[in-house]
């Protein structure tokens, strides 16, 4: 990349995924450290810090279980010029949507009060607990999405070629062989 | 257990938060409550997610299973892969699989504890190590150790790089790769994929031993706070070879008093219920694994690294093996003891990780076109691995219609859930207690939670105990009526 003029700030978090997506994007191994040269953290799981600031861009993984991540979304929403749903539950929901079809209520049940195993049976309930949605849901049903970078999980290369792009200022674009999966 | 669990009178308390606990894998956070003279009376670590995969993996046919299942976790996805394939291996029939089948599904496991422990230690744990527990927020992380220790930086991208390779080789692809399928494998490796990697795997085990000599200097550096940091007692559980020794990939439970006796060995992870129960609390959706001949007060254990280390007699190769000596006699056996300790132990892993694949990259097997076995078929699968946070379990019965209809993971961050609540309780009682709290002084509890490496991901997808009284109900179902009235937790057999 060309020498870099000014720092550009970029949070990431994690919704209701895997940590995948962030693996992944640390799939981009040495490259870590030319980014850095373009990019200043912000919150970010990577770092300590806790609240999203006026940012650049913004990568979320995962899609919406409960409470707490949509309002970490619109959080970033609110603080990202560019928004990035990376990877596949944040783009359909991914495998958590899996439990869509059946009643939260019949899940909970059956993990926390009807199995004999348990010494003491009880659906957690603390004040301190989000509360989950009844249905796990993607990130563009709630808030404005400005790109969806595909892949269970996108590989390092595509999610490289994908920041180095935007970061040089070009439309983003992924060849066949970053979204081309098995 | 310590008293901080449940404070008297929370009304009257002032509440302050880690939301959320950061440089971890997946959602937690810690609630502390004060007094009006910062007295700690409640310090708890929730697991604040919620997923279903016992539930909704129903219904899918089994063969399914192992490329479900690591989508639990981006950080270790092979471990879910595998303990999920050998518990397919049992549904059928495939009692021994092929030795070019079980040396590439290790490789593959080898390359993830590699990976897992390289990430773990460089790239979230480091900064509060190099930098000091109360350094400065904008510093503590990668690009500032990068910054500043661009070596240690460097070797510790370069590490888990080769790590993630070795999965990509054996597994197809770095993150959610399907190289097992029940009965063995789908691929071996070539001879240019063997080469590439021993062209650089003697350089790993060099920065691998160089990363064990820095944890043991930082623990030189920092003698007595390193050893209380966080310091309690705690019961350990991990799977050993049949000759004592460690083995990641396959062992029977081996269950250690905190004072150092055996509580059970060589035990059949095929029925591990008869040893391991669960609880529940109402502030965590995590549940609260506890040994059944002990109950749920005073059964609770610790796994992972510091826990194999030295409840295994020894480590089969021999960097790791002289490092592992050193580490327990270091200090009079202190270290050992010391929650920072897993730190210490998890680099031994490592460099013993590296030093497997170093053998496996010299044996032809791994080059073999004999990648499948089954034999006859069974209802139940029971697979566990040593994954690189501990103990990993994996229970799933299958129909005859080949599909799944009960499923049950106990996953390793959930069997330290007590361990960890226990350690940030010591820390608050050690720092907190009667101080003005600060960013600081709350990244102490950070540090303390940060040493087990907690998968919370992993925890949040895992919904806990299968239901057994199915099971033993179609078997016996005498047992399952007793287990069910006893209300007191004790559930001796």
């Amino acid at each position: 990349m060309a020498e870099p003029r000014k720092k550009l700030k970029l949070a990431t978090a994690t919704l209701a995924g895997c940590f995948g997506c962030h693996m992944s994007f640390l799939d981009i191994d040495e490259h870590l450290f030319e980014l850095v040269e373009w990019v200043e953290f912000d919150r970010s799981p990577f770092t300590d810090i806790k609240q999203v600031g006026a940012c650049d861009i913004g990568l979320i993984e995962g899609g919406l279980c409960n409470a707490e991540n949509v309002h970490v979304l619109r959080d970033f929403r609110k603080h990202c010029k560019i928004l990035v749903a990376v990877g596949a539950c944040a783009i359909n929901g991914g495998l958590p949507a899996q439990r869509n079809p059946i009643p939260l209520r019949a899940i909970l049940d059956e993990v926390y009060l009807t199995e004999p195993g348990l010494a003491h049976g009880g659906i957690p309930n603390d004040p301190e607990l989000p509360l989950p949605l009844n249905k796990v849901h993607p990130i563009h049903e709630v808030v404005k999405v400005d790109y969806f970078l595909p892949g269970c999980p996108p590989s390092g290369e595509a999610i490289w070629k994908f920041l180095t792009d935007l970061l040089a200022g070009r439309e983003p674009t992924l060849d066949h062989t970053l979204i081309h999966y098995d | 257990m310590s008293t901080l669990e449940t404070a008297e009178h929370p009304e009257k308390l002032r509440r302050v938060a880690i939301d959320p606990v950061s440089r971890v894998e997946g959602h937690g956070k810690v609630t502390i409550l004060l007094d009006d003279n910062n007295k700690v009376h409640q310090v708890r670590l929730h697991i604040v997610e919620f997923r279903g995969f016992e539930k909704f993996i129903q219904g899918r046919p089994y063969w399914e299973v192992p490329v479900m299942a690591p989508r639990l976790c981006g950080i270790c996805p092979v471990s879910h892969h595998l303990a999920a394939a050998k518990a397919m291996d049992m549904i059928i029939g495939a009692e021994r699989l092929t030795p070019t089948a079980e040396k590439i599904r290790r490789l593959m496991h080898y390359g993830q504890i590699m990976q897992s422990h390289a990430l773990h230690f460089f790239h979230l744990c480091s900064p509060d190590l190099l930098f000091g527990f109360s350094s400065e927020v904008a510093r503590r992380n990668i690009v500032g150790v990068a910054a500043e220790y661009p070596d240690i930086a460097r070797q510790g991208v370069l590490l888990r790089k080769f790590g993630q390779e070795v999965i990509r080789i054996t597994a197809g692809k770095r993150i959610h790769g399907t190289g097992a399928i029940p009965g063995g494998v789908n691929k071996a490796l070539t001879r240019e994929e063997r080469d590439t990697l021993l062209a650089d795997v003697y350089q790993m085990i060099a920065w691998s031993r160089d990363a064990v000599h820095l944890v043991r200097r930082l623990f030189e550096q920092n003698l007595e706070e390193y050893n209380a940091f966080g310091r309690f007692r705690a019961h350990q559980l991990s799977l050993v070879r049949a000759d004592g020794a460690m083995d990641l990939y396959h062992g029977g439970l081996r269950a250690r008093s905190m004072d150092g006796d055996i509580l059970f060995d060589h035990f059949d992870y095929r029925h591990y219920w008869d040893v391991i129960f669960e609880d529940v609390k109402s502030w965590s959706y995590m549940k609260f694994p506890f040994l059944r001949s002990l109950g749920p007060e005073r059964g609770w254990y610790r796994v992972g690294p510091l826990t194999r280390v030295a409840n295994c007699d020894f480590i089969p190769t021999p960097f790791a093996d002289k490092e592992r000596c050193e580490f327990l006699a270091f200090d009079d056996g202190r270290a050992a003891g010391a929650t920072l300790g897993f730190h210490w132990a998890r680099m031994i892993e490592m460099l013993h990780a590296v030093e497997c694949i170093k053998d496996l990259l010299h044996d032809d097997d791994i080059l073999g076109d004999d990648l499948v076995t089954s034999g006859e078929r069974a209802g139940r699968g029971v697979g566990v691995i040593e994954a690189p946070r501990g103990t990993l379990i994996h229970h799933y019965r299958v129909d005859e219609n080949d599909l799944v209809i009960r499923a049950n993971l106990i996953v390793s961050t959930t069997h330290n859930n007590q361990a960890m609540n226990e350690a940030v309780r010591q820390v608050a009682i050690q720092y907190l207690d009667g101080h003005e709290v600060t960013e600081a002084l709350l990244n102490h509890i950070e540090v303390a939670i940060r040493a087990f490496d907690p998968c919370l991901s992993c925890a949040t997808h895992a919904l806990g105990k299968m239901p057994l009284e199915v099971e033993l109900v179609d078997a016996e179902g005498s047992v399952v009526s007793r287990l069910a009235k006893s209300s007191d937790g004790s559930f001796s057999a």
